[in-house]
């Protein structure tokens, strides 16, 4: 499988995994670790920033784990540019997802609020992965502001629901210049797989894996399906349509013969 | 700069991959929905040959879904053959002892009206030769600003430009820019290029990233077909148009495959002809490849082909051309860069596809949207 990079760093994992929603910190970490993942994203509201001992954060933090701080939470740019700052200074990492929903129902993100604080954040020095709805003008947007990834959901966040955003997905994944991450919605490993084969760089997961009756099992599972999708967009899918419908005839072309 | 990811593609390796594809891997292609560069090979190999019926299917389908049944339709105008080129294959090359013409402003003028008596034509192509001193990009933007009264929507096909040139003539009127590459093979570019600015493969392949940063709202690209093996060529080209769709994405492309006939002038006779079930399979396979990208078709094919390729792929086409400069009003008898296959009228043209059910579309353009563009092409020239 190749690795995924990105703003020049090496990912043998194609699985980021959010923290929320775990019933424990322990079952959390286990799960984080089972699913092979090299990618977490945290969101900095659930950390005592002033607390080195903070305990999600020990639960996370591993040699092998780029930490993730999102921006949860915010509802502006300005919002969010002074929270990646205090991110940035609390977990000593300029990587950052970018969060900004200020609809608390279905956390929808906000398209100009995002890419506003991406051009800030990435003259700030900030390795940006904003979270935002899988519009692909918007993505190519975000690309230009220089953002590292676009992160388009699939499906409302928490809802499990699957690829509902299919098409516009893509369309984004076949015009970026940066490496696509499926973000919120995914709700089972054969949404995973379906993204990974259709050129998804990567796949983030967290409800699905933390409210499973299993969470480690689940874990697993989703670290199976990512590979097992990837591995199928490399190696070339196979006839998926019926545009091969046979015909006795040549009526439409017919006249190349004459 | 493409060149850069040109550097990356093998021209003998492609070859090889294209002729090694098998009727599988065509399969495989035509039951994408999105197909990519590897596909695009399989279908324009030999394995794909027998599958021509379910491709102009395909073909038919896509382009219906994204242009309906309509014919865009344009009008080339040569306004100079003044030429400081040698391409061995142009009539045009600079040493053919030929009257050179470079027409005024006041002939310029007299051409477009003379166009607009044939047909209710609004896209215009102005066509020159490469001769910066006499015919440079003040000349152009002359004859843009000249054009703007009679069409709505103006293109070019003359030497690539500076980006600075591209932007300054957006402010002149210009919407698109057509250059051929004709042809992709670096290490043969010079056999058929020897001199002059044209001898330089990368300026002329790095002239669409050029027109991309100018702003320039659409590129058309072509490979000449006579020159190499063509399979490779087109292969470049689709990889090229991948590139500039995803470097320049507000940019609309159009492609182009002219097809050198034996004997077509005294001189240069083609190295490979591309026949009409070759011509109608890249057609076919580029339209699978991209449903988007304008396939346009010039006076240089037949009639029949013409009208019977315009409902399985072709959207743009051209019509009552004349190839020399002035050949409209002031020297209907210069000489032409190429000889013209279908010499039918206008009005002619417009009947014909109409009996084919397909709908002439003469303007899609404003240009009171051109004030928007020229403030882009100003914060692209300020970048």
């Amino acid at each position: 499988m190749e690795k995924l990079i990105i703003a020049g760093k090496e990912f043998e994992s194609r699985l980021f995994l959010g923290t929320g929603k775990f019933n424990s910190n322990q079952l959390m970490e286990e799960a984080i670790l089972a699913s092979g993942t090299e990618m977490v994203t945290v969101a900095m509201k659930r950390i005592e920033l002033d607390n080195k001992e903070d305990d999600m954060l020990k639960h996370i933090i591993h040699p092998h784990i780029q930490l993730l701080p999102n921006t949860s939470g915010v509802r502006t740019a300005e919002e969010a540019v002074f929270a990646a700052q205090m991110a940035r200074e609390a977990f000593g990492t300029n990587w950052l997802k970018l969060e900004i929903h200020p609809d608390p129902r279905y956390l929808l993100p906000d398209s100009t609020e995002t890419l506003k604080a991406t051009e800030e954040l990435v003259k700030l020095g900030f390795v940006v992965l904003p979270y935002c709805q899988a519009d692909p003008t918007l993505c190519k947007r975000l690309e230009e502001a220089g953002a590292a990834t676009v992160m388009p959901l699939a499906a409302p966040i928490g809802t499990n629901k699957g690829l509902q955003t299919r098409d516009f997905l893509r369309i984004i994944i076949e015009q970026s210049n940066v490496p696509v991450v499926v973000d919120a919605g995914i709700g089972a490993p054969s949404h995973a797989a379906e993204a990974m084969e259709m050129g998804a760089a990567a796949c983030l997961v967290n409800t699905a894996i933390a409210v499973a009756g299993n969470p480690v099992e689940m874990a697993v599972a989703f670290k199976e399906a990512v590979i097992a999708g990837r591995r199928a967009y490399e190696a070339g899918l196979g006839i998926q349509a019926d545009n091969l419908v046979a015909s006795a005839s040549s009526p439409l072309t017919s006249f190349l013969n004459e | 700069m493409f060149s850069d990811e040109l550097e990356k593609i093998s021209w003998e390796e492609t070859t090889k991959a294209i002729y090694s594809k098998t009727e599988a891997d065509v399969i495989r292609a035509l039951g994408k929905s999105r197909c990519d560069v590897d596909d695009f090979m399989a279908l324009i190999s030999p394995a794909a040959e027998k599958f021509l019926e379910p491709m102009a299917r395909l073909s038919k389908k896509y382009t219906e879904e994204r242009f309906g049944r309509t014919m865009s339709m344009f009008i080339p105008l040569y306004i100079t053959n003044s030429c400081t080129n040698s391409c061995v294959y142009c009539g045009f090359h600079i040493s053919n002892p030929m009257a050179r013409t470079i027409l005024t402003p006041e002939e310029i003028e007299n051409e477009y009206k003379a166009i607009k008596k044939l047909g209710p034509f609004e896209n215009l192509l102005i066509v020159t030769g490469e001769n910066p001193a006499k015919a440079g990009v003040p000349y152009i933007a002359k004859a843009l600003d000249l054009a703007k009264p009679y069409f709505s929507n103006l293109k070019i096909e003359v030497m690539p430009l500076k980006t600075e040139e591209y932007a300054e003539l957006v402010h002149h009127g210009l919407n698109g820019v057509i250059c051929f590459q004709e042809t992709y093979n670096k290490a043969r570019y010079n056999v058929y290029h020897p001199r002059g600015m044209k001898s330089k493969f990368e300026w002329r392949v790095n002239g669409f990233d050029r027109m991309g940063q100018a702003g320039v709202h659409s590129i058309g690209m072509g490979v000449l077909i006579g020159l190499e093996d063509w399979r490779t060529d087109v292969t470049m080209m689709a990889y090229h148009l991948r590139y500039l769709q995803k470097h320049y994405w507000k940019t609309k492309y159009s492609v182009n495959f002219p097809r050198m006939r034996p004997a077509e002038n005294e001189g240069f006779q083609p190295n490979v002809i591309m026949s009409d079930k070759e011509l109608a399979q890249v057609t076919f396979a580029m339209r699978i490849f991209d449903h988007d990208v304008d396939i346009s078709y010039s006076t240089r094919e037949p009639a029949n082909i013409r009208d019977h390729m315009a409902s399985l792929g072709v959207t743009t086409m051209s019509a009552e051309s004349k190839t020399e400069p002035g050949g409209y009003y002031t020297y209907p008898q210069a000489l032409e860069q190429f000889h013209v296959s279908d010499e039918r009228t206008a009005v002619e043209i417009e009947k014909a596809l109409k009996a084919l059910g397909r709908e002439p579309v003469w303007k899609d353009w404003d240009a009171s949207f051109d004030h928007v563009a020229q403030s882009h092409a100003t914060a692209a020239t300020a970048r």
